[in-house]
């Protein structure tokens, strides 16, 4: 089986300090990662890398793309990279605000990425946008009104619904649940758990709660001051934890 | 079915004085197709803890354990995932479930992720709860606000949804009443007669009398016996 996503070696510096080093690993269709590691520890700048926001000073990150099979997204043109966020990849923002245009109706957010894939037909668009609204948990009703007049929680399922209208293969996710209640969250999470398995989805989900990947994550990689101090399966990483910052990660989360 | 030669755990507590704990060494053992095996030895002799490696949730430190052909030991996570969901089954003591999901669908979970239709899948599900007396009405609630009962029955319904061929069960019938104990031993029963390779551990001395083919006393793997095994898994469970 061919990797849908191959990062190998991948370095960011910034002047002399480190943002991640020499980070490899392959991602196979259906994976999902978590990445964890606190405040600080290059988990947000390799994504960042990996997702073509950030370009890094040493390494490659091939993408399996449809047409023309394992390309290396570091050194393809900026138009074709744009494409594969456009199509094959999306990107979750920890503020819905940062993914979303606030000036625009919830419908509109929706249909723009479509339309930005070549949907011309305005019925259609409109009903593919309340048809994943509702896959989100918003009312219908609300397709018309502006997002910033959502909670926090409908912001983020809204960035949600725009990002996989057009069906990608590779959702990159950044503290997707951060700063939202708890039961928000559970509702979130469960309502990205169902999308990722019915899909089919890749994800890689940058997180600072371990709850968040035991849920969501068949498997996790541990960052500590830009280096990958662990990695393997989610369940085992996190109750046989090997390394020294781990078991410290692992002991430091409060009982409820 | 189940293979595990030289098999051998220690943990390494980092951040409490680099402290190392032997708590397996040199564990070879084999079960076949068909077959019950009993874990057995005091508490913190590693029982709970061999079970968990068998299934990949410890690490191990050196050997091989096989399930199917496959070492456990030197698979990626997608492997280990791919094991998991077809061959190899785990009811543990205790049941973690995503929060909102109604008890059916946490029954037929492992059906619908080998592929088996929503119906039929259901259908299983249905005919598990009702085995095990879950009440009609509680299938479509979460289980989180069960008994505690209640959760090792949906646990264990889960567990025996998908014909697994091989399966590991911690205390399976620990904590129910003369009438589930009947309906676990019997699915036991029935799980060995389809060639399922079983490992369980017991401590209702006539179950495990009446389903299982052998003892493997593992406190003989335990060097120097260490009783404080037993309290490290169980440190590195609740603080996950």
């Amino acid at each position: 089986m061919t990797p849908l996503l191959s990062v190998h070696d991948i370095t960011k510096r910034y002047g002399a300090h480190i943002g991640c080093a020499d980070v490899s690993f392959d991602l196979y269709p259906g994976e999902v990662m978590g990445i964890v590691g606190e405040s600080g520890s290059g988990k947000s700048t390799l994504l960042n890398c990996m997702a073509g926001h950030l370009r890094p000073d040493a390494g490659s990150v091939v993408f399996d793309t449809r047409g023309h099979g394992p390309r290396d997204t570091v050194t393809m043109s900026e138009p074709e990279r744009r494409m594969l966020s456009r199509t094959d990849w999306a990107f979750v923002h920890q503020h819905a605000r940062d993914g979303l245009r606030m000036g625009v109706s919830a419908g509109g957010n929706v249909g723009e990425r479509l339309m930005a894939v070549g949907a011309r037909h305005y019925g259609e668009i409109r009903s593919k946008a309340v048809d994943w609204l509702d896959r989100v948990e918003i009312d219908a009703g609300r397709v018309d009104d502006r997002p910033t007049t959502f909670s926090g929680g409908m912001q983020q399922r809204l960035q949600i619904a725009r990002n996989l209208v057009t069906g990608p293969r590779l959702v990159f996710m950044d503290e997707p649940t951060g700063g939202l209640d708890v039961s928000v969250q559970a509702r979130l999470l469960d309502l990205l758990r169902g999308l990722v398995r019915d899909m089919g989805l890749s994800a890689i989900i940058v997180t600072h709660d371990l709850a968040v990947v035991r849920l969501l994550a068949d498997r996790l990689m541990v960052m500590k001051d830009g280096h990958v101090v662990e990695n393997g399966l989610t369940d085992q990483v996190l109750d046989d934890p090997q390394h020294a910052y781990t078991q410290l990660l692992v002991s430091s989360v409060l009982q409820v | 079915m189940i293979d595990l030669s030289n098999v051998s755990k220690t943990f390494t507590l980092h951040n409490q004085g680099s402290a190392v704990i032997e708590v397996l060494n040199d564990v070879s053992l084999t079960v076949s197709s068909g077959e019950c095996v009993a874990l057995t030895g005091a508490s913190g002799a590693g029982k709970s803890t061999l079970m968990r490696m068998i299934y990949g949730n410890y690490r191990a430190q050196s050997g091989a354990i096989r399930v199917g052909g496959v070492d456990l030991v030197q698979s990626e996570p997608r492997e280990i995932i791919q094991i998991r969901r077809e061959v190899l089954g785990y009811v543990s003591q205790f049941l973690r479930v995503v929060p909102r999901v109604p008890t059916l669908d946490v029954v037929a979970e492992p059906l619908r992720a080998v592929g088996v239709g929503s119906d039929e899948a259901r259908t299983r599900a249905k005919e598990l709860l009702a085995q095990l007396n879950i009440p009609e009405r509680l299938w479509s609630l979460s289980p989180t606000t069960f008994s505690g009962g209640e959760q090792q029955r949906v646990n264990i319904a889960r567990g025996f949804a998908h014909p697994y061929p091989a399966m590991l069960l911690d205390e399976p019938t620990a904590s129910l009443d003369a009438a589930n104990r009947e309906v676990v031993l019997s699915l036991i029963e029935e799980a060995k007669a389809r060639g399922a390779a079983i490992i369980g551990i017991f401590h209702d001395e006539a179950a495990r009398t009446r389903v299982c083919d052998r003892e493997i006393d593992v406190s003989r793997f335990t060097p120097g016996m260490s009783s404080s095994s037993e309290a490290i898994g169980q440190y590195n469970e609740s603080a996950a």
